[in-house]
């Protein structure tokens, strides 16, 4: 017995729902918390969670090695600060309340954002994604280092100094939106017959291709979507913070967030948003011990925190695994005969 | 005969010094079972890596149902109709045997991306029917209850099974078996050899099997066509095949007393080398390493 499409649809769009419910109420309760930096830190952790989910699905799903993301951060942070800064300074959507016409002109910013950075990762995965392994890492690399240095040398990004004066758009509630969309959405994605199609490419790109599988396409595809979301997460940061600089797109940047997807585990997504989170906090957390210690051992802590945990879990903290399959019901669910 | 459902039209291939296939030519009519046999190094594989698109033949045309397909990629001529399996076992390790199969249904796949993402009622209809049809070829396979292992814990010989399910769903018209039968016994390559019979038979489909045990490929395949040193060296029923004083001589090194003797005893030394060659046939990996090197 086959389901109705209005089953197929409430079965489909439900959890949406439910998520945008919690994602309301997640962004009322967190900043009413007495504690306005425990509310800033999440910000940070969710817009972290959204550039490491995100990267999962190059470095973990497709088994690209990618150390751009900095680079894609950056091209949609500063394209969503150029139309926000430009535009909502002087227009208003007239029919609209202030507040809304701002949201909705944030919301197309990142939208526009997300598709420059979309757009880059076309431009740079087209020729680049023959290459694999260590070779695509250096390509990415570069490039990421080429868009610093030309946002660093133009007048319009601000120069060395920065991007100052965005407007405070980015609430906790977009920040958790935009959690909630790519964690939801590569979630599917990775359950998809696309999904397989990508983790083919990962497993074995001769056998992908005999099997009809065009490799190519796939990996510069889940380039594209995953630079959109980089895109994303740069546009939210720059609103979250009101200050754009080059110096926040470096190539540590990358390296930090291909520390957590590795971390979590590749390929993992669950695992992805734990190590996001902790590589977030973590820092934070340690700050009181400097008040004993009078010495700055955080990142000593951090460093020795990271080397003790690969060799401790040396495949990240989930492996591949996701979180929701070690739920026994989920597990019982999925082993019983096909519908 | 009727049109050829893959047509390998006189094709070369050089790589730099090396001629690894000269002016090879065969044609498989629908719903026929071929062996393509050799010695080592004879070029069995080269061929077939030259008819799924993995490289690009030097002069000649490879054609499927008379469609020129040469100079594709191996994922359009999958889209084609030509299913291959591997030599050395390419299956997704880290993916369950279900996903493994259900990968290569893919490429009939017509829902979008965001499609998947929203899950509406064609990406659910089009999911079911992966599903389905991917359990109907484990199950015809005997690999339905390992569905949810991984592919990399599965016993050699499921291995193997799974590798023809898995080319088997890409809803081919023509399959191409490399070794099926490596590293079995022979009762398991008996047992194989029926079983791809029976594929033929209920998926109507063209088969063109690899094999370096003669005694076995003579048994069960219609036509044989004989390999060596990227030459075709005979063709033809395998009761012909096994007397030709060419094909003896492939495979023993000499001509000198065994085509004077008779033919059963010709075609006995030949089947035991064949054998000896079948052994040491798991180090015969060169083409697939050339080209991850050239990637």
């Amino acid at each position: 017995m086959s389901p109705t499409p209005g089953q197929v649809w409430s079965r489909s769009l439900s959890p949406v729902f439910g998520g945008f419910a919690v994602v309301a109420l997640l962004g009322w309760i967190v900043p009413a918390s007495r504690d306005s930096y425990v509310a800033y830190v999440a910000g940070l952790a969710g817009i972290n969670v959204v550039l490491a989910v995100s990267l999962n699905l190059i470095n973990g799903v497709t088994g690209q090695f990618s150390l751009g993301h900095a680079g894609f951060m950056a091209v949609g942070g500063y394209v969503a600060a150029g139309i926000t800064t430009a535009i909502g300074g002087e227009y208003q959507l007239s029919f609209l309340p202030t507040g809304a016409s701002d949201a909705l002109l944030f919301f197309a910013g990142t939208l526009a954002g997300g598709a420059a950075a979309g757009l880059a990762g076309l431009l740079v995965g087209l020729p680049s994604l023959r290459l694999r392994g260590d070779y695509l890492a250096i390509v990415t690399l570069g490039f990421s280092e080429i868009i610093r240095v030309v946002i660093e040398n133009l007048s319009i990004t601000g120069g060395a100094t920065g991007l100052i004066g965005i407007p405070p758009s980015t609430t906790l509630s977009w920040i958790f939106l935009w959690v909630f969309v790519v964690v939801i959405g590569s979630k599917r994605l990775v359950a998809s017959t696309h999904g397989r199609a990508l983790l083919a490419v990962r497993e074995d790109e001769v056998a992908a291709e005999a099997m009809g599988v065009n490799t190519t396409r796939y990996k510069v595809k889940a380039f594209v979507v995953s630079s959109f979301f980089a895109g994303v997460a740069g546009a939210l940061l720059g609103h979250y913070l009101q200050i754009l600089s080059p110096k926040d797109f470096t190539f540590v940047k990358s390296i930090e967030v291909v520390a957590m997807v590795v971390l979590g585990g590749l390929g993992s997504i669950s695992g992805a948003v734990m190590a996001a989170v902790v590589l977030t906090i973590l820092p934070e957390a340690l700050r009181p011990l400097q008040d004993y210690t009078g010495v700055d051992l955080r990142m000593v802590i951090y460093a020795s925190l990271l080397v003790v945990l690969m060799l401790v879990r040396p495949r990240g903290i989930l492996g591949s695994r996701e979180l929701w399959d070690l739920w026994p019901v989920r597990k019982a669910r999925a082993t019983e005969p096909a519908p | 005969m009727s049109e050829p459902i893959l047509h390998a039209d006189h094709v070369s291939i050089r790589f730099g010094g090396l001629q690894a296939l000269t002016d090879f030519d065969l044609r498989v009519a629908p719903g026929e079972l071929v062996g393509l046999i050799g010695p080592n190094g004879a070029g069995k594989t080269t061929a077939f890596n030259v008819l799924t698109g993995v490289y690009r033949p030097t002069s000649g045309e490879v054609r499927i149902a008379g469609e020129q397909v040469s100079g594709m990629r191996p994922n359009e001529i999958a889209a084609r109709g030509l299913a291959r399996t591997f030599q050395n076992i390419r299956l997704f390790k880290e993916l369950s045997v279900l996903d493994n199969v259900r990968i290569a249904c893919h490429h009939r796949a017509k829902v979008s991306w965001l499609g998947s993402v929203l899950g509406g009622p064609a990406a659910f209809r089009e999911e079911t029917a992966i599903r389905e049809r991917s359990m109907e070829l484990l199950e015809t396979l005997g690999l339905a209850d390992r569905r949810d292992e991984l592919a990399k814990n599965l016993p050699y010989g499921e291995q193997r099974r799974l590798e023809i399910a898995r080319a088997l769903a890409t809803g081919p018209r023509c399959l191409l078996l490399d070794e099926p039968a490596a590293g079995m016994n022979p009762q398991e390559k008996l047992e194989l050899m029926k079983l791809i019979r029976w594929i033929r038979d209920r998926h109507e489909l063209a088969i063109l099997v690899i094999e370096h045990d003669m005694k076995l490929v003579m048994g069960v395949c219609e036509r044989l066509c004989v390999l060596d040193h990227g030459v075709r060296i005979a063709e033809g029923a395998p009761d012909e095949v096994r007397r030709n004083p060419k094909v003896i001589e492939a495979y023993l090194g000499t001509s000198g007393s065994e085509s004077g003797s008779g033919g059963e005893s010709g075609s006995g030394g030949a089947a035991g080398a064949g054998g000896a060659a079948g052994g040491s046939g798991e180090a015969g990996e060169k083409p697939d390493d050339v080209r991850e090197a050239s990637r």
